[in-house]
């Protein structure tokens, strides 16, 4: 017969104190353990959703990013002349010829300089990027020094806000609107006219070309056409796929990171819930005979108190679960190595992500309490209930 | 002594505990320690910095280049002794995955600027003599297995196409904290390149490293230096080479603090962890406490013992954990070295490491210590019934 439920419970709620302090250790790896995954899925997220699945996007060959691209006029109305480009409810194409660049902002409050991509677009950039919105002011008049931002550039740095002004490329630039694009990769960048952008930074080439096919499967075969053509050095991708691309090294960086730490710092809350254990076992030996003395078996003494210590686990994965879930207001703002520009982007917490922190800390109330439950299971009845 | 030898017995009675207790402290020390070297690694660059260096590069963003032609601009400025071109090429070897610093550099101001990449005179000379050769630094050449003479390809993510490179020296680290994980290559090579394949992008530098006569003039020349190209069409900014690097470390500044942040995190754990093992052990003792109290013990007596006891345990904990940190960073550093340049473990990490293990005994013990100043003997006896 089985002990019943109740005990394990109960003898948790006696020993209130070395309960709370047992899983409140476990809480805080589960903390870290849900943090850093948290960090690595927004930092996906975000990057993810900058690219629009249907939008296709053409890069100089070799150069991974469009800060390191370069397109020059010639080859940009090559690849403009596609016979089965999109057309736009304007009726012009959906083809955007952009600049990007990084210019160098200083931090609002610390000072500290960090690299701000800047887009130079033209019309049908806003309609391939539906995700952007206008929230404050109007958009910029095209052939004139006017910029908008977007709203965590705005917010984060100096110059940037709604009626400021930037300087750069010998010229002051006009903050008139902010715009909002989500959790996406836009809203930590500047946009402006592509033509006077080019004209400031002497810079006659484009960095991408954006455009959106008439019929999304032909996209492969486009590839393929635009890859082999003689007169072309590019490479074409898929929107979504370049932006997944930028990703990988940065949040593969922050998933080894996490897992390391936290296979580490769980050793510390495994033996702090054994330690705890051990001493359950060593204060109830009497008990544990006068159980064994009524008839329990070994297995269910052994499966009692690995109970005990599995629920231990589980108190503390959900009290760190819930602790890490307010994370998910807070926002991180850092440089992306891949692109070398300013990136921001939030913790996510997804349901995958919880059920790992769940069953992470179900294996580390297991691992502490399994040795100490086979202590107590082990018992010889006779001895265990001399002992007073 | 009689304290003395009573706090070791007692830290010792219950063995499985205490050894769990030390061993817990001991992991969250290491973790500690490791953190904190890697945070400092973080900072090589600044730290591996010279005073009397200066960088001068675009003032817009480092994307954007400065004219060849400054060089000989900066050269006459007061208190420079000698100024070299470089770019950031951003090869690729074979694989992303196989990153490492490349830079095309002026070969010989270069070299006179940085004495801590030290190479034997005749690799030296040969690689100024050869016009596609490279140096490499020690521990790169070995992760791909590299030797003198031996031809490594990059390709061009910047700068298009596949380039062909004879290795012609390996430098060696001058200080503890040189990085030897770079690739460099002549300025000249890249720059005819480029004049013959995209002539637009020739005659144009990323940067320019300045030496100067003294490290007092540093404030001075830069200021000289970005006032001569003011309103021109390539402003520059001139900063110490410390200033520089450290604009590289406060853009991912995000992720040091979070790596300090869970560093004193695995502290609390572990502080967490001792108090309840204290907290534990001190209450299966309180007819003890009361005892030594009826045999004329003062409280404050009693309340050393305890927390006497506390400190063994955490500060034998600590000690472990000082021992495992040397090898455990001499492992790290190996399977690492190609994110982390150097990673060495400093006397002020080791300080720290045992300061954290004192904090984690002290605030273990408060409680118990308390508890056992203040129990009532009464109270301590009627527990034994």
């Amino acid at each position: 017969m089985a002990i019943p439920f109740s005990y394990s419970l109960r003898n948790l709620w006696t020993r209130r104190l070395t309960t709370v302090l047992t899983a409140s250790g476990m809480a805080l790896v589960v903390f870290v353990f849900a943090a850093t995954l948290m960090l690595a899925e927004g930092l996906r997220k975000t990057l993810v959703a900058t690219g629009s699945p249907d939008n296709m996007i053409v890069i100089r060959k070799a150069s991974a990013t469009e800060i390191q691209s370069g397109i020059d006029r010639l080859q940009a109305s090559v690849v403009e002349s596609l016979a089965d480009i999109a057309t736009g409810a304007d009726g012009n194409p959906l083809f955007a010829k952009e600049i990007v660049v990084l210019i160098s902002l200083p931090k609002r409050g610390s000072d500290k300089p960090s690299n701000v991509p800047i887009r130079g677009v033209t019309t049908a950039s806003f309609a391939l990027r539906p995700q952007v919105r206008l929230v404050e002011g109007r958009l910029p008049r095209l052939g004139s020094s006017e910029v908008i931002a977007g709203q965590s550039v705005a917010k984060r740095f100096k110059g940037a806000g709604l009626g400021e002004t930037l300087r750069f490329g010998m010229r002051d630039w006009t903050v008139v609107g902010i715009f909002d694009a989500g959790a996406t990769g836009f809203s930590s960048e500047i946009w402006g006219d592509a033509d006077q952008l080019m004209q400031a930074f002497r810079r006659p080439v484009f960095s991408s070309l954006t455009f959106k096919l008439q019929d999304p499967s032909a996209m492969n075969a486009t590839k393929d056409r635009l890859e082999s053509d003689p007169r072309l050095t590019v490479e074409a991708k898929r929107e979504t796929k370049y932006y997944k691309d930028q990703s990988e090294m940065m949040a593969t960086f922050l998933s080894i990171m996490g897992m390391t730490l936290t296979v580490i710092f769980s050793l510390g809350a495994v033996i702090g819930a054994m330690i705890t254990m051990y001493a359950a076992v060593a204060n109830r030996t009497a008990e544990i005979g006068t159980l064994r003395a009524l008839g329990f078996r070994r297995r269910s003494i052994l499966l009692a108190f690995l109970l005990e210590s599995v629920l231990l686990g589980l108190m503390g994965g959900l009290a760190g679960l819930v602790c890490s879930s307010f994370m998910q207001f807070l926002t991180i703002s850092t440089v992306n190595w891949q692109t070398f520009s300013e990136l921001a982007f939030s913790f996510t917490l997804t349901p995958g992500i919880a059920v790992r922190c769940l069953v992470f800390s179900l294996i580390m109330g297991f691992v502490g309490g399994v040795l100490p439950a086979a202590r107590a299971s082990r018992m010889n009845i006779v001895e265990a209930l001399r002992t007073t | 002594m009689f304290v003395l030898k009573l706090i070791f017995r007692n830290a010792f009675r219950h063995r499985l505990r205490s050894a769990l207790t030390i061993v817990g402290v001991a992991i969250a020390v290491l973790a500690f320690g490791l953190l904190k070297t890697l945070v400092a690694a973080w900072y090589l660059g600044v730290e591996a910095s010279s005073a009397s260096r200066l960088v001068t590069r675009n003032a817009i963003s480092l994307v954007f280049l400065l004219p060849a032609s400054y060089q000989e601009k900066i050269r006459h400025v007061p208190g420079v002794t000698a100024v070299a071109k470089g770019n950031w090429f951003g090869g690729v070897y074979i694989d992303e995955k196989n990153f490492f610093p490349n830079f095309a550099v002026e070969p010989k101001p270069y070299l006179d600027l940085y004495p801590e990449y030290v190479l034997p005179p005749e690799e030296r000379k040969a690689f100024l003599l050869d016009r596609k050769g490279c140096v490499v630094g020690r521990k790169l050449a070995d992760r791909f297995g590299w030797r003198i003479g031996d031809l490594v390809t990059l390709r061009g993510t910047i700068f298009p196409g596949n380039w062909e490179f004879i290795v012609r020296g390996i430098y060696q680290p001058g200080r503890k904290n040189t990085d030897t994980t770079q690739f460099f290559f002549h300025w000249d090579y890249l720059d005819e390149t480029m004049r013959k394949t995209t002539p637009r992008r020739a005659g144009q530098v990323g940067f320019y490293v300045v030496g100067l006569s003294s490290p007092d003039l540093a404030a001075e020349v830069s200021l000289f230096i970005d006032g001569m190209f003011r309103n021109s069409l390539a402003e520059t900014l001139t900063e110490t080479e410390r200033a520089f690097q450290l604009s590289f470390v406060s853009m991912t500044e995000a992720i040091v603090v979070a790596i300090r942040i869970v560093s004193y995190v695995v502290i609390v754990i572990i502080m967490v962890v001792a108090a309840n093992t204290m907290a534990m052990t001190a209450r299966e003792r309180i007819a003890e406490y009361a005892t030594l109290k009826t045999l004329g013990f003062g409280g404050w007596h009693v309340a050393g013992v305890v927390f006497g006891e506390s400190l063994v345990i955490a500060m034998a904990g600590g000690a472990l954990g000082v021992l495992l940190t040397f090898p455990a960073a001499d492992w790290i550093g190996a399977k690492l070295s190609q994110f982390v340049p150097v990673f060495q473990v400093s006397r002020e990490t080791i300080a720290l490491d045992l300061l954290a293990a004192f904090v984690v005994g002290a605030v273990a013990g408060i409680f118990p210590t308390w508890r056992g100043a203040t129990i009532n003997i009464a109270d301590g006896l009627r527990r034994i019934a």
